[in-house]
C-alpha cells in the first residue's frame, strides 16, 4: 500500500468519526425545535452531506493506480464514431484520426442522422458507414444506445472502441488499452479519461472533471466498479452480446408470463359472459385450460419457445373454428333478417359474405368474435421475438438516457470486470455556452436517476457490496440540490429574521463542527493532490436547480411514464443570441437574496438587534454561498474560447 | 466456419461446422433469411458439428427465430455439443430454446 493511500485511509477514518460525532450531537442536543421548519431541514441536509462524505471516503479507500497492461495488445477491433447531428467536418476530423490509430482496426462512422453528405465523406475517406437498418422503422430508437446496438450487428471485431464525434483519438489508444483484456479474460471494459481542448485555464463552465477522471474513477476501480462513460472506452463484444442475450431471455420470460396471465383472465371472463352460447362457452373454457397448462409447463422449466409455439397452434385452430362457427351463425341470422352484408349469390345459390362489413361487426366490443380477436392479438406477444422492438437483442442498456452507466452496472452484475486507465488518449470538445452545458448536466443527472429508480444498485443481484456503494454514491450525490436549497435558505433566514436553526452558536457547536469541517477539507486536499477542484465544488452547489429538476423529471418519467426529452449535447461552439438569464433565474434570485440578507444582518448588529457571533457565522456562510454561485455570473458572460482567441493582443 | 443447408420433408436443416462466432453469425442469419424467403420457414439449426458458439452466434439464432416466427414458421435447435450446451445454459437461453436430440426429431411430432 502506498504512503498516500495510508494517509487517505487515516484521514477518511477521522473525518467519518468526527462527522458522526458532530451529527449525533446535532440530532440529540442542538436542534432548535421552536423553529422546526428550518431546523429539521437543516439537520436532514447535514445528515445527507455526512452520508455523502462517508460514500466519498469509501470510494477513496481502495484507490487503484494502474501502471498499464502487462499483455501485448491483441484481438480484432472496430472503432465506432457515434454521430447524430454534429458538423460533417468535425466528424471527419475525428474519423481520420481514428483511421490513423496504429493498431490494426476498422473504422466506422455510425450516423444516426442518416445524412447523404456524411455517407459520401465516409466513403471518399475509405471509412465504414453505418445507419439504422429497416428494422428500426416505427420502433423506439433508443438514441445512442440504439445507434451502437444497430452497429454491433453489422460488424464483427472482438473489441469496440467507442468515440463521440468530437473525441480525437491518440494513435496509441489501442496499444495502451487492449492488453488489459488479455491480462484478464473477465475484463469487459477499459475506460480512459475525457479531456477537453477547447477549455482554458479558468474553465468557467467547469467542463474538465479532473477529480472524476482521476481519484474518483481510480477509487471506483479499486472496488471493481470503474464506470463506463460513453466515449473513449474499449469494450469486449462478447460481454455486451451476453448482456443482450440474458436481457432477451429475461424479457421473454417476463412478457410471456404477463401475457399468459392476461390471456387466462380474458378467456375466463369471455367464457362466463358467453354461457348462453354453449359452443363458444366450451371452446373458450378449453382454451383457458390450455393457457393454464402452458403457464404450468413454463414454471416447470419447459423451454418457452416450445410452449408458446404449441399454445399458438391451439389458439389459432380454436379461433379458426370459432370464426367459422360464428360466421355461419351470424350469416344465418343476418340472412334470416335479409340484411346486408350477406347476399345470396344468384348463380351459385350460396351465401356471399361481405368481409369488410363483417370485420366491422367483429371489432364491436361486445361481439364474441371480438373476444376471440383480442385473444389472438394478445398472443402475438407470445412470438418470443419482442415485436415492439427493432432488435430482439439489445446489448447496450436502453433503460436510461445515459446508456453507459446502466450498461456498466449490468456488466458488473453479471460478473464482468472493468478497468480505469488513467492516461488521456483522446481529446474532445466541451460545450461552449451555458445553455448547452446546462442541458448536458441535466441529461447526465436524469440518466443517473433513471437507473437509480429502474435498476437500483442496492437491490440489484450480482453486484458486490463495494460495487453497490460505488453506484449508489454517484446517485446519492445527485440529490444534493435539495440540500443546497436548505444551505442557501438557512443563513438568509437567520440574518433577516434572527431565527436560529440550532439551539446556539456556542463553544459546544464550534468544538464539534470545526474539526469535522477542517478534516473534510484536508481529506479532499490530499485526494485531489494539487488538482484544482474549486470549480467542481462551485458547480455542485450552483447547479442546484438542475439537480432538483433531474430528480423530479426522472421520478415523473419512471413512475408516471412522462417522457424526458432527450437532448444531444452540441459541441460546435455556436451559441444563441442574448444572455441566458432565463435558464439561471433561481441562482440569480438566490444571489440577490443572499446579498440582501447580508446587508440586513450587518444592520441588525449595528442597531443592536442581532447577535454578534451568529451574524459572523452566517455572514461567512453567505460569503461561501456567494463565492460558489458567482461562477454562474461568469458563465453567463462566457462566450467560448473562440471569443478570447479573436481578441487582438495588447489591447486593454 | 462452414455452413451446409439441406432440405427435408417438412423442414430445412442448417448445419454450422466449426466455431459459430461473430464472424460466422451474419452468414447464418443470411441463410435463414434465404430459406424463409424461398418459402421454408420451418428450420432446424443442427449443432452436431458446432464446436463452440459465442453470444454473437446465439444472437444469430434469436434473430432467425424472430424471422421464422414472423413468417409463421419456427426455428429449432438439435444435437448441441457439450460446449454449446454449456453456453446455452450460461446465458439461460435454454429457458427459451429447446435442444432436440436430432434434427429429424425437431419437427417430428407435427
Amino acid at each position: 500500500m502506498s504512503r498516500r493511500l495510508i494517509l487517505i485511509r487515516i484521514l477518511a477514518v477521522l473525518v467519518v468519526l468526527l462527522g458522526v460525532n458532530y451529527i449525533t450531537w446535532r440530532w440529540l442536543e442542538s436542534i432548535n425545535w421552536e423553529a422546526w421548519w428550518i431546523a429539521v431541514p437543516l439537520i436532514v441536509a447535514e445528515t445527507y452531506s455526512l452520508i455523502d462524505t462517508i460514500l466519498f471516503s469509501t470510494t477513496m479507500w481502495r484507490a487503484k493506480e494502474r501502471e498499464g497492461p502487462k499483455s501485448e495488445p491483441q484481438g480484432t477491433v472496430d472503432v465506432f464514431i457515434a454521430t447524430y447531428n454534429e458538423p460533417v467536418e468535425m466528424v471527419m476530423e475525428t474519423a481520420r484520426a481514428a483511421k490513423r490509430i496504429a493498431y490494426p482496426h476498422e473504422t466506422w462512422i455510425l450516423d444516426d442522422g442518416d445524412r447523404a453528405e456524411m455517407a459520401a465523406a465516409a466513403r471518399s475517406a475509405g471509412l465504414g458507414y453505418i445507419t439504422r437498418t429497416a428494422d428500426w422503422q416505427d420502433k423506439p430508437r433508443h438514441a445512442k444506445a440504439g445507434n451502437l446496438n444497430n452497429a454491433l450487428f453489422e460488424t464483427e471485431g472482438e473489441f469496440l472502441l467507442i468515440l463521440d464525434a468530437d473525441q480525437i483519438p491518440d494513435p496509441l489508444i489501442l496499444h495502451r488499452t487492449l492488453g488489459y483484456f488479455a491480462d484478464d479474460p473477465q475484463v469487459a471494459l477499459v475506460q480512459t479519461p475525457q479531456w477537453f481542448i477547447n477549455v482554458n485555464e479558468a474553465d468557467p463552465l467547469g467542463s474538465q472533471a479532473p477529480l472524476f477522471y482521476g481519484p474518483i474513477q481510480q477509487g471506483k476501480d479499486g472496488w471493481n466498479a470503474a464506470f463506463f462513460c460513453g466515449s473513449n472506452a474499449v469494450l469486449r463484444r462478447e460481454s455486451l452480446m451476453q448482456l443482450g442475450i440474458v436481457g432477451y431471455v429475461r424479457d421473454v420470460e417476463d412478457s410471456t408470463q404477463r401475457t399468459l396471465r392476461a390471456a387466462e383472465k380474458l378467456l375466463g371472463r369471455e367464457a362466463r359472459r358467453n354461457q348462453s352460447v354453449p359452443e363458444l362457452h366450451l371452446e373458450l373454457r378449453e382454451l383457458r385450460q390450455e393457457v393454464t397448462r402452458a403457464r404450468a409447463d413454463i414454471s416447470q422449466a419447459e423451454p418457452i419457445a416450445e410452449v408458446t409455439y404449441r399454445l399458438r397452434a391451439k389458439i389459432d385452430a380454436a379461433s379458426r373454428r370459432l370464426v367459422d362457427n360464428d360466421l355461419a351463425t351470424m350469416a344465418d341470422d343476418l340472412a334470416a333478417i335479409e340484411s346486408l352484408p350477406i347476399q345470396r349469390d344468384a348463380e351459385l345459390g350460396t351465401l356471399v359474405v361481405n368481409d369488410v362489413a363483417l370485420d366491422a361487426l367483429a371489432t364491436r366490443e361486445l361481439s364474441p368474435l371480438g373476444a376471440v380477436k383480442s385473444v389472438a392479438a394478445l398472443l402475438d406477444a407470445l412470438r418470443v421475438d419482442r415485436p415492439e422492438e427493432a432488435q430482439p437483442i439489445q446489448p447496450l442498456a436502453t433503460i436510461s438516457v445515459t446508456e453507459d452507466m446502466a450498461t456498466a452496472m449490468q456488466l458488473h452484475g453479471m460478473g464482468w470486470r472493468s478497468v480505469y486507465h488513467h492516461e488521456v488518449l483522446a481529446r474532445g470538445l466541451a460545450p461552449e455556452d451555458l445553455q448547452t452545458m446546462l442541458k448536458q448536466r441535466l441529461r447526465w443527472a436524469q440518466g443517473t436517476m433513471q437507473v437509480f429508480l429502474r435498476d437500483n444498485p442496492l437491490a440489484k443481484k450480482g453486484l458486490s457490496g463495494g460495487q453497490r456503494l460505488m453506484y449508489f454514491g454517484t446517485m446519492w450525490s445527485y440529490l444534493s440540490g435539495f440540500a443546497a436549497l436548505v444551505y442557501l435558505a438557512a443563513p438568509i433566514i437567520y440574518l433577516t429574521l434572527g431565527i436560529l436553526p440550532v439551539t446556539a452558536w456556542s463553544v459546544d457547536f464550534f468544538a464539534r463542527f470545526i474539526p469535522y469541517f477542517l478534516m473534510n477539507q484536508l481529506l479532499f486536499l490530499v485526494v485531489a493532490r494539487g488538482i484544482r477542484t474549486w470549480r467542481g465544488q462551485q458547480y455542485s452547489l450552483a447547479l442546484f436547480p438542475v439537480w432538483i429538476k433531474a430528480c423530479t423529471s426522472s421520478f415523473a418519467n419512471v413512475v408516471f411514464k412522462k417522457p424526458l426529452s432527450f437532448v444531444v449535447t452540441r459541441k460546435d461552439g455556436r451559441s444563441a443570441e442574448g444572455l441566458p438569464l432565463r435558464e439561471v433565474w433561481p441562482q440569480l434570485t438566490a444571489i440577490v437574496l443572499l446579498v440582501i440578507a447580508f446587508v440586513i444582518g450587518i444592520v441588525r448588529v449595528l442597531v443592536g438587534a442581532g447577535d454578534g457571533t451568529g451574524t459572523l457565522v452566517n455572514t461567512v456562510w453567505v460569503g461561501y454561498d456567494l463565492a460558489a454561485l458567482s461562477i454562474i455570473v461568469q458563465a453567463i458572460f462566457y462566450k467560448g474560447p473562440a471569443a478570447y482567441a479573436e481578441e487582438p493582443k495588447g489591447v486593454t | 466456419m462452414k455452413l451446409t443447408v439441406t432440405t427435408h420433408e417438412g423442414y430445412a436443416a442448417v448445419r454450422p461446422v466449426g466455431r459459430l462466432t461473430a464472424s460466422g453469425a451474419p452468414r447464418l442469419k443470411q441463410e435463414v433469411q434465404k430459406l424463409i424467403e424461398s418459402g421454408q420457414p420451418r428450420i432446424v439449426v443442427d449443432l452436431a458439428e458446432t464446436e463452440f458458439i459465442d453470444s454473437s452466434g446465439l444472437g444469430a439464432l434469436i434473430g432467425g427465430l424472430k424471422a421464422a416466427r414472423v413468417a409463421e414458421g419456427d426455428l429449432r435447435l438439435a444435437s448441441a455439443t457439450e460446449p454449446v450446451k454449456s453456453v446455452l445454459k450460461l446465458t439461460s437461453l435454454d429457458r427459451v430454446l429447446k435442444d432436440y436430440p436430432t434434427a429429424e426429431a425437431a419437427f417430428g411430432n407435427e
